[in-house]
C-alpha cells in the first residue's frame, strides 16, 4: 500500500510538471497583454510594469522563474489586483468554495443516491419514473437557469431566502442547492443502472432468499457493490465542486475561487492563472488518488498494484 | 460493524470541524438593522459590479476603484452640482498668466487625527511620477510643469512644479495654462495618500485597517475581498458635520440581474453607474415604475475607422459609412436609454457644447450613397457590393447587438458586405493598437468634463489612444493653441474648429452620446451621479 502510495505521489509530481508547463506556454501563445488598457500609457510605464513582474526577461528565465514559484508555492502579486498576493487571494476565497463546495457534495451525494435506491427498487413503477425524471431534469436544467428561477422565486417572491450575498449559513442554501441538483441528477443515474445490474446477482437472491427484508438487503449488501461507479465519479466531482464554480458565484456573488479560474484568464493576470491553475491539479490529481484508495476500503476484490509485497 | 460506526462519526466530526473553521469565510454576520442603537444610524446599501482592483488613488485607473476613493479620499478640490469647489484647499490663487496656482490647505485632519500636509499631496503627487512606481495614470498630471519628462525617465524630481511652501501652503507650477485644472486637483490621481503610512508599509492599500488612512467623508472600515466594503464615517473629517450616512455597505455582485433583484427585494437603496448598473432587461420595467432616472453622461460611444485600411483609407467611405447609421433607431430599438445621438465628438454634458453644431444630419442615406459614390469613384470600383468590411468588437451582448444594427443599416442602405468579428477584451486592444481592423468599437469616458480630453487623442497617430492612424497638421495646431489659449470663450471656439475638422475627414464615426440610468428608493436624497460619472456619498441623505 505505502509503495503503491509513494508510486502514485511520483506520478502526482510528474503531471503537475507537465500541467505547469503546458499553462505557461499556452499563457505565453495567448495574445494580449495584462496591462492593455483603454487608456494607453506611455511605453516608458509599460516597460517599468514588465520589469516589475520580470515580464521583460526572454522566456527561458520567465519559465525557471515560473517553475521556482511553483516549487516554493509562491506566486506573487497579482497583475490586475494590486498589492494582492496570490496566495493571499486562494488562502481567502478557497474556505468559502470548499464550504459551499461540501454542502453541495453532501446534498447531491444523499438525495443522489436515494434517488437512485427507489427508482432501483421501484423499477418501471411510478416512483422509478418520478425519481428519473428529477434526475433528467437536474442534468438538463443549466445551473444557471435554475439559479436564475430560484432566486427570483424563493429569494425574492418568497422572501425565504437571501438574494445573494455570502454572510451566514442561509446565504449558502439556494447556491448549493444549484450546484447539487445537476450532480445530483448524475449520481442518482448512477446508482440505478448499477442497483438494477446488482439486484439480479445470486447473492442478492440469496439474501432475499434468507428472509431479509427488500431495504435491509439494499444497505447491506446491493448497495455496497453498486456504489463502485459512483464513487469513481466522486474524485473529479469533489475537485470540481470544492474549487467553486463560476457562474454559481457570480450570479449568487459569492467570493469564491472559482471566478479567478476564469476572470484570470481573461485578465491575463499570469500570476492568478499559475496559482489557481497549480492549486485545482493538486486537489484534483490527490481526489482522484483517494478515490483509487477507497476502491479498496469499499471492495476487497479490487487491489492496488504494488500493494502485495 | 462497530467500526463502520466509529469511521462515519469521525467522519462527520471532522466534516463539521472544517464547516464551523470555515465560518462562512470569516465574515462575521453583522447585524444591519438600525433600530438597535437608539439613535437610529443612517445605512446605505449598494453594491459594485467587482473587487475593486486597486484602492491606491494614484495606482487605481478603473471606475470601480474610483467609487470607492473618491469618498473616502478628498482632493484639494471637489465637485458639488456640477460646480467646482474647494475640498481640501481653503483658498486658490491663482496667477495671471494662469500658469501658478497657490493652494492654501484647510485646517483637515487624517483619519489618524494627524494633519493633512501639503506634504502629503505632493509625496502623492510625486509618487504617482516617479517612473518606479509605474501609474498607468500618471499621465493625467502631465499639465504640471516638468511632470512629463520625469514619468518618462527624461527630467528630475527637483525640476517638477510642486513646491510645498509650508506645512499648509502648496505652489503648482504648469506647463501650459490648464483652464480645467481644478477640475483635475478633484480627480482620483490628485488625492493625498498619507506620507507616514505609505513609506512605512508599501502595502497600505491593500486591506482595510489601521494602515488604510483616509481624509476623505468615510473611512474604509471592513474589506472582505471580492465580497463586500464597508465605509463608515470619518469623525475626523474637516465637514464630519455635513455627512449625514453612518455608514455604507457596499456588497460586489457582479451579475447585473442579481442586482436589479436585490434592488427589487429592498437590499440594496440604490443602482445605477458606478454601483453596478441597471440591465437592459428591466429597463423598461423600471420606466413604467416611473422610477427610472435618466441623466447627462460626459461620454461617447464610436466606431473608429483604421485609415490606413483597404477602403477606410478613403474619406469618403468613411463619410458614407458614418451618415448611413441610423442613431435614433439604435436608441429607440436597442439602447432604449434615451440615449442622444451623437453628431459630433464632444457630448452634450460638456459646457460650451451643448448644442448640435450642425455638421451632418442623423440617417442621411441620401448623402452617404453620394459619399459612396465619390469614393468608390477614387477607388475606382463599380459595385459596392465589392466593398467588404470587418466590424470589430470585443464580446459583449451588447456590443453586438449594436453592431448587428448598424451591420443591417450599412449593408441593406449602401449594399456593402459587412462582416463582425469580436475578441476578447485584451486581444482586442492589442487589434485596435495594431491597426489590425477596419471598423471598430470604442467608448470614451470624460475624465474631466472638459472637450480637451476627448479631442486630445486624435492629435497625432502617434497618440496611444488614437489607434485609427489618422492625423491632420491643421487639427494638432488648433488643439495646441487651445492649450495655450486663455480665454475660456475663444479656448472652445478653437475646439470647435477642430472638431469640425474630424466631421469632414471622419478618422471616427461618433455614434450616440452616453446616459446615466439609475434607480432609487424614494428615501434616498440627493444621490445622484454626476456628468463624468462620479458620486459623492458626501451628500447623500436618507429619510425612512
Amino acid at each position: 500500500m505505502l509503495k503503491y502510495i509513494l508510486k502514485r505521489l511520483g506520478y502526482i509530481l510528474i503531471a503537475l510538471y507537465l500541467i505547469v508547463t503546458a499553462t505557461f506556454f499556452l499563457m505565453q501563445l495567448a495574445p494580449g497583454s495584462p496591462f492593455a488598457s483603454e487608456r494607453d500609457f506611455p511605453p516608458q510605464i509599460e516597460a517599468q510594469l514588465n520589469a516589475k513582474y520580470g515580464l521583460d526577461n526572454p522566456w527561458y528565465i520567465q519559465y525557471k522563474d515560473y517553475l521556482i514559484d511553483t516549487v516554493t508555492f509562491d506566486f506573487g502579486e497579482s497583475m490586475k489586483y494590486k498589492g494582492r498576493s496570490t496566495n493571499d487571494m486562494i488562502t481567502e476565497s478557497f474556505p468559502i468554495s470548499l464550504t459551499l463546495g461540501i454542502e453541495a457534495m453532501l446534498l447531491s451525494v444523499g438525495f443522489g443516491i436515494l434517488l437512485g435506491v427507489i427508482a432501483a427498487l421501484y423499477h418501471n413503477k411510478f416512483p422509478d419514473y418520478l425519481a428519473s425524471t428529477i434526475a433528467v431534469l437536474g442534468i438538463s436544467v443549466p445551473s444557471f437557469i435554475l439559479a436564475g428561477l430560484m432566486q427570483y422565486f424563493i429569494a425574492f417572491k418568497l422572501d425565504l431566502l437571501p438574494v445573494s450575498g455570502w454572510k451566514g449559513f442561509q446565504y449558502s442554501i439556494l447556491p448549493a442547492f444549484a450546484i447539487a441538483i445537476t450532480h445530483m441528477g448524475f449520481i442518482a443515474k448512477l446508482t440505478r443502472s448499477s442497483m438494477l445490474e446488482q439486484s439480479s446477482s445470486d447473492y442478492v437472491k440469496m439474501a432475499r432468499a434468507k428472509g431479509l427484508g427488500k431495504w435491509t438487503t439494499v444497505f447491506k449488501h446491493t448497495l455496497r457493490n453498486a456504489l463502485l461507479p459512483v464513487v469513481t465519479y466522486l474524485g473529479p466531482l469533489t475537485a470540481g465542486v470544492v474549487t467553486g464554480s463560476f457562474i454559481i458565484e457570480q450570479i449568487f456573488a459569492i467570493p469564491g475561487l472559482g471566478k479567478h479560474f476564469v476572470t484570470s484568464i481573461t485578465n491575463r493576470d499570469y500570476t492568478v492563472i499559475m496559482g489557481t491553475t497549480v492549486f485545482y491539479s493538486i486537489i484534483l490529481l490527490f481526489a482522484v488518488l483517494i478515490v483509487d484508495i477507497l476502491y479498496s476500503v469499499i471492495d476487497p476484490r479490487i487491489k492496488l498494484k504494488g500493494a502485495k509485497k | 460493524m462497530k467500526k463502520n460506526k466509529f469511521l462515519l462519526l469521525s467522519l462527520l466530526l471532522a466534516l463539521s470541524a472544517v464547516l464551523a473553521a470555515c465560518n462562512f469565510g470569516g465574515t462575521e454576520e453583522k447585524d444591519s438593522s438600525s433600530s438597535d442603537n437608539g439613535t437610529g444610524a443612517k445605512e446605505l446599501n449598494l453594491v459594485i459590479a467587482s473587487e475593486p482592483p486597486s484602492l491606491h488613488p494614484q495606482l487605481a485607473t478603473d471606475s470601480t476603484s474610483n467609487a470607492i476613493l473618491q469618498n473616502v479620499f478628498e482632493g484639494l478640490t471637489t465637485v458639488k452640482d456640477g460646480e467646482i469647489v474647494n475640498a481640501a484647499a481653503d483658498d486658490v490663487k491663482i496667477s495671471e498668466d494662469l500658469l501658478t496656482y497657490t493652494f492654501t490647505l484647510k485646517d483637515a485632519k487624517w483619519s489618524n487625527g494627524d494633519a493633512v500636509t501639503a506634504e502629503d499631496f505632493a509625496y502623492a503627487w510625486k509618487f504617482a511620477l516617479d517612473p518606479a512606481n509605474a501609474s498607468e495614470y500618471a499621465s493625467i498630471l502631465y499639465p504640471i510643469k516638468g511632470a512629463q519628462a520625469f514619468n518618462l525617465g527624461e527630467g528630475t524630481e527637483e525640476d517638477l512644479g510642486i513646491k510645498v511652501i509650508d506645512e499648509k501652503t502648496l505652489e503648482v507650477t504648469l506647463e501650459n495654462p490648464t483652464p480645467y485644472f481644478l477640475e483635475l486637483t478633484a480627480f482620483k490621481t490628485y488625492y493625498p495618500i498619507h506620507k507616514a503610512t505609505a513609506e512605512a508599509n508599501e502595502t497600505w492599500y491593500a486591506e482595510a485597517g489601521d494602515t488604510y488612512i483616509t481624509n476623505g467623508p468615510f473611512t474604509l472600515a471592513d474589506w472582505q475581498h471580492s465580497g463586500s466594503i464597508t465605509l463608515e464615517k470619518n469623525d475626523s473629517y474637516w465637514d464630519a458635520e455635513n455627512v449625514a450616512l453612518d455608514k455604507v455597505n457596499i456588497s460586489m455582485v457582479e451579475n447585473e440581474a442579481t442586482a436589479s433583484t436585490m434592488f427589487d427585494a429592498g437590499e440594496i437603496d440604490f443602482l445605477g453607474a458606478p454601483f453596478q448598473t441597471v440591465g437592459l432587461d428591466v429597463i423598461d420595467r423600471y420606466k413604467e415604475e416611473g422610477i427610472l432616472n435618466i441623466a447627462d453622461y460626459s461620454g461617447i460611444y464610436l466606431y473608429k475607422f483604421n485609415t490606413t485600411g483597404e477602403f477606410t483609407s478613403n474619406a469618403n467611405i468613411r463619410k458614407a459609412l458614418t451618415l448611413a447609421i441610423d442613431r435614433q433607431g439604435l436608441i429607440d430599438n436597442v439602447l432604449k436609454g434615451e440615449q442622444t445621438p451623437a453628431l459630433g465628438m464632444v457630448p452634450e454634458a460638456v459646457p460650451g457644447f451643448e448644442e448640435d453644431r450642425g455638421y451632418f444630419k442623423d440617417n442621411d442615406i441620401e448623402e452617404a450613397k453620394a459619399a459612396l459614390e465619390a469614393g468608390m469613384k477614387e477607388l475606382g470600383i463599380s459595385d459596392p457590393s465589392e466593398i467588404s468590411i470587418g466590424l470589430s468588437i470585443n464580446t459583449s451582448e451588447a456590443h453586438s447587438a449594436i453592431a448587428q444594427f448598424i451591420q443591417e443599416g450599412w449593408h441593406s442602405n449602401l449594399g456593402i458586405e459587412v462582416t463582425i468579428d469580436n475578441s476578447e477584451w485584451q486581444v482586442y486592444l492589442d487589434k485596435l493598437t495594431n491597426l489590425d481592423y477596419d471598423v471598430a468599437r470604442m467608448g470614451w469616458i470624460g475624465d474631466y468634463n472638459d472637450a480637451y480630453t476627448f479631442l486630445e487623442q486624435y492629435d497625432s497617430a502617434d497618440n496611444g489612444n488614437n489607434d485609427t492612424g489618422w492625423e491632420n497638421p491643421k487639427y494638432a495646431e488648433l488643439l495646441k493653441q487651445s492649450t495655450t489659449e486663455t480665454d475660456a470663450d475663444a479656448r472652445i471656439d478653437l475646439m470647435k474648429q477642430a472638431e469640425a475638422i474630424t466631421m469632414t475627414e471622419f478618422p471616427v464615426a461618433p455614434i450616440y452620446y452616453y446616459t446615466n440610468l439609475s434607480v432609487k428608493k424614494d428615501y434616498v436624497e440627493n444621490m445622484q451621479t454626476d456628468a463624468t460619472g462620479n458620486i459623492y456619498l458626501k451628500y447623500v441623505d436618507i429619510n425612512k
